[in-house]
């Protein structure tokens, strides 16, 4: 390359080669980058603030429930469990692995040396923070007391609450999402190094293919929701509010024509991290690669054909609501179908029980969960019971933290070495893995059976019978809180103390491990050549920990 | 059967089942919990025996499988096939809750931030309350005044969002007498949790009793009463000048509109010509003759009025009722298993 790069501490040089981290100092290179890593790097960052303040709030909705009349005012409440719906779903769970991971490793599976617009994604990042600060200040002002669908006309009319400001903060993530779905799109597309055809990606690359195609044709429709909801609200244009003749229905429609595709812009990328980490600890190439890649496929199309399933019993007509319950369940199938290629993929393997495996066999287990639950969503009688109870938040937790989540988890244990240079603590890592898992069943398995029972989800009080599952599902919410603590605290430690990993200490294939770790710039010095396909795994050799 | 188990007797696992209807529901859950234990069962025993049999061991190298174009098929097909019944026992059950037997009760609801208030066709009103006969089917037709709200009443496992705008329904006969909750299920703002309540399913000597509580006039001389304070009566009963269609002998009849269209005066036709008269025309008579009364009338005012043109038509057929012989309109065709759909849209915002 013609480009020399000169370390700015001579010290470092003399230790380490030099690689994106130690290849300049000083915030500006970290502002003005538009390297794909120091970028995933920035968002790693910013949406682990989030995450830590989304989960903050979902203690305090916890810690007010374990009382019946509730520990603090319904108007607070209200504010809390929107904070955190807002926060989670729009600032962490929407970026979390694309934004992170996939922008870190889609450049280099493919052997790119940057995506297709590097200055798009840095701008992406920068609307990303933008959008955060508008959600940030709108539940420091005073918070918005809408929950985290908006629904209208209590939104557009009658909420006293900064309804204008998070939507306007979501806005603006929106176009985030937008932009980060674009340039791996484009990326995917035109800057595969030779020999990378379609069918030798990584499964991981087709899980942000089909993530982008979401992003880009969804995310514009829930931009205009948001649009809408403040034009009714601002200037009293009847839109939504059946009072100056506008539709309530109608917001939904549009607001669910994103928010179910929405629900696989988070987990589609979880299920890419999934597809690694089993090949890598199984030794083997994934079983049936073929159905798991055009699964993400399947799911992104028929994704957008399902919203309806939200609103059986909105008075969407009886027939409307037919239909999208049958067409619900064909999406049902290519999740099914990821969960037994997953499962058999370690037939005739040579399996071993590394922290991300961990993690790994964790997401098998609660999605499968949290995916046959909602066949008691589609089912429409069933839902008719379901619909608006606590079943609902479990179902919706089990895919989003105990899929999504978990797989963010399973995905960061398993590239940290790639992205830091570093390992970790080993057994800190299992402890925490087995303690997210205990803490988590015991937050949201109660919660099935209230919703079962009855109990209306956000409810700043509720009738006493339900008292002791509600104090079960705080308990739990306690260990999975700090279980999620000691990730960032041994992570951390790592980033700075843990023994070098050496460039694949799991010994794993694909050209993201045949790079040194951390890598440099532009990823490769020459660009690599691809003759086999993906997954090209044989027997375990001794490990290296250089 | 779950008191036994001392330890459990604070958790109520099932939830109380006051209708055929409900314990119908609750048995396709029971079929979804045992595909759903059995599927968790069947992925978890997978993971947990393939990852211990084809544990990293000395000397055996993973042996590689591409896959089976066998069983993917397999694992697609089936449980879709599974799903598909799913679907259907659902559907078919779902039909039915949205199609109210025709000698159902008909109850009044309208929600408003943040309570429920409940009108009997005799003109007893209630609070956050619902008084019920057992064994008869009870139809409710809901309004709401303000945002969407949603009635539930888990021990029948029914549920109907009650959205503004709209007249949304749902039904139930209750078989077992007791006393349930009532829930808002649908977030409506601060004491969106306190918009809760009991239904009290009475036997019918008890349901006399309390039926017999005083109230002012029934539903209909509530409405006789708005019709005439409102000026109703002179267009609508009395005219000679045939400037309005009379109100004699038209609830749930077919109306030829000028646009050329039949429509069924129902309840939720009637609401709409009501508040915004200019909606649907009846054919020969002029737009803009009759005032607006949105924002005027409230609800409960509405339904008032509706219970009153109801009476003004004795014996007033079925909702989805074949038509009488003499009416000149063709015939509404419907499917056989019909459903009348409680919501309708507003109409278009006037020209």
């Amino acid at each position: 390359m013609a480009t020399t790069y000169h370390p700015s501490t001579p010290e470092a040089a003399a230790e380490e080669p030099v690689n994106y981290l130690n290849v300049q100092y000083g915030w500006k290179s970290w502002l003005f980058t538009t390297d794909h890593k120091r970028i995933a790097m920035l968002y790693l960052w910013s949406i682990t603030v989030m995450f830590i303040v989304g989960g903050a709030f979902a203690m305090l909705v916890r810690i007010h429930l374990t009382q019946p009349q509730g520990l603090f005012p319904p108007e607070i409440y209200n504010r809390l469990f929107t904070a955190h719906g807002v926060i989670m779903i729009f600032f962490f769970l929407i970026p979390s692995i694309p934004a992170t991971l996939g922008n870190f490793l889609l450049p280099i599976q493919i052997g790119a040396k940057d995506l297709a617009f590097p200055r798009i994604n840095l701008l992406s990042w920068y609307l990303y923070v933008v959008g955060a600060l508008f959600a940030i200040y709108a539940v420091a002002a005073g918070g918005i007391d809408t929950g985290w669908t908006f629904y209208a006309p209590f939104s557009t009319t009658f909420s006293n609450s900064y309804v204008l400001t998070a939507a306007t903060g979501a806005f603006i993530a929106g176009f985030s999402s937008i932009t980060t779905g674009l340039n791996f799109i484009v990326t995917v597309h035109k800057m595969r190094a030779p020999g990378m055809t379609w069918m030798r990606m990584p499964l991981f690359i087709w899980a942000h293919y089909a993530t982008g195609l979401i992003q880009i044709l969804g995310t514009p429709v829930v931009a205009i929701a948001l649009v809408l909801v403040a034009v009714e609200r601002v200037m009293h244009v009847g839109i939504f509010d059946p009072n100056v003749g506008g539709d309530p229905i109608l917001f939904q429609h549009i607001f669910w024509f994103y928010s179910h595709p929405a629900v696989y812009i988070m987990i589609l990328p979880g299920m890419g991290v999934i597809s690694e980490v089993i090949a890598c600890f199984s030794r083997k190439r994934p079983f049936g690669y073929e159905f798991i890649a055009a699964s993400s496929m399947g799911i992104a199309i028929l994704g957008f054909l399902v919203w309806g399933h939200h609103m059986f019993v909105t008075g969407q007509s009886v027939y409307t609501g037919i239909v999208f319950s049958f067409l619900t369940f064909f999406v049902a199938v290519p999740s099914a179908v990821k969960v037994f290629n997953w499962t058999a993929t370690m037939y005739k393997g040579s399996v071993t029980f590394e922290s991300p495996m961990l993690y790994a066999f964790a997401f098998i287990g609660l999605f499968t969960i949290g995916g046959l639950t909602g066949l008691f969503l589609s089912t429409m009688a069933t839902d008719v019971a379901l619909h608006g109870t606590y079943f609902v938040v479990a179902h919706f937790h089990f895919v989003m933290v105990g899929g999504m989540v978990v797989a963010f988890l399973a995905g960061i244990h398993f590239y940290w070495p790639k992205i830091s240079g570093r390992m970790y603590s080993e057994p800190w890592a299992k402890f925490a893995a087995l303690m997210i898992f205990a803490g988590f069943n015991l937050t949201f398995l109660p919660q099935f059976v209230l919703g079962y029972l009855g109990m209306p989800r956000r409810y700043a009080a509720y009738p006493e019978e339900f008292q002791v599952l509600n104090v079960l599902s705080t308990a739990g919410a306690t260990i999975l809180g700090f279980s999620f603590l000691i990730p960032m605290i041994y992570l951390t430690y790592s980033w700075f103390f843990g023994p070098k990993a050496g460039n694949n200490p799991w010994q794993a294939k694909g050209l993201e491990w045949e790079i040194q770790s951390p890598p440099t710039t532009f990823n490769f010095d020459v660009t690599p050549t691809v003759t086999e396909e993906a997954y090209n795994y044989g027997p375990w050799e001794e490990k290296q920990i250089a | 059967m779950w008191a036994s188990y001392r330890f459990l007797a604070d958790i109520p696992f099932v939830a109380p089942i006051a209708s055929k209807e409900a314990g119908q529901i609750d048995l396709l859950w029971w079929f979804l919990c045992a595909v759903s234990l059995v599927m968790t069962v069947l992925i978890f025993v997978g993971v947990i025996a393939f990852a211990f049999k084809y544990r990293k061991k000395p000397g055996v190298d993973p042996v590689p499988v591409h896959g089976s174009n066998v069983l993917e098929i397999t694992w697609s097909v089936i449980p879709f096939l599974v799903m598909l019944v799913m679907f259907w026992w659902g559907a078919d059950l779902f039909f039915d809750s949205q199609n109210p037997p025709k000698d159902a009760e008909e109850i009044f609801v309208v929600g408003k931030q943040w309570m429920w208030k409940v009108q009997h066709p005799d003109g007893t009103r209630e609070m956050n309350a619902l008084h019920v006969p057992l064994g008869k089917a009870v139809k409710l037709t809901m309004a709401s005044e303000d945002v969407i709200h949603s009635f539930s009443m888990p021990a029948f496992r029914v549920r109907h969002d009650v959205v503004p705008g709209h007249y949304d329904a749902l039904w139930f006969r209750p078989t077992k007498a007791g006393h349930y909750r009532i829930f808002c299920t649908e977030y409506c703002g601060d004491r969106h949790s306190q918009m809760i309540g009991f239904v009290d399913v009475l036997n019918q000597d008890d349901y006399n009793t309390w039926a017999s509580g005083g109230s002012t006039g029934t539903l209909a001389e509530q409405g006789q009463q708005l019709f005439t304070q409102n000026g109703c009566s002179t267009c609508h009963l009395l005219a000679e000048q045939g400037r309005c269609p009379i109100l004699k002998n038209v609830y749930n009849k077919p109306v030829e509109l000028s646009d050329g269209r039949t429509v069924i005066a129902d309840d939720a036709y009637l609401r709409e010509s009501i508040l915004e008269p200019n909606a649907k025309i009846v054919k020969g008579y002029d737009a803009n003759v009759m005032p607006n009364f949105k924002g005027q009338l409230s609800e409960e005012n509405v339904i008032q009025l509706i219970a009153y043109i109801k009476s003004l038509s004795p014996a007033a057929p079925a909702p989805t009722g074949t038509q009488p012989g003499a009416a000149p309109a063709p015939a509404v065709k419907k499917p056989k298993a019909v459903i009348k759909e409680a919501a309708v849209k507003l109409p278009q915002p006037q020209q």
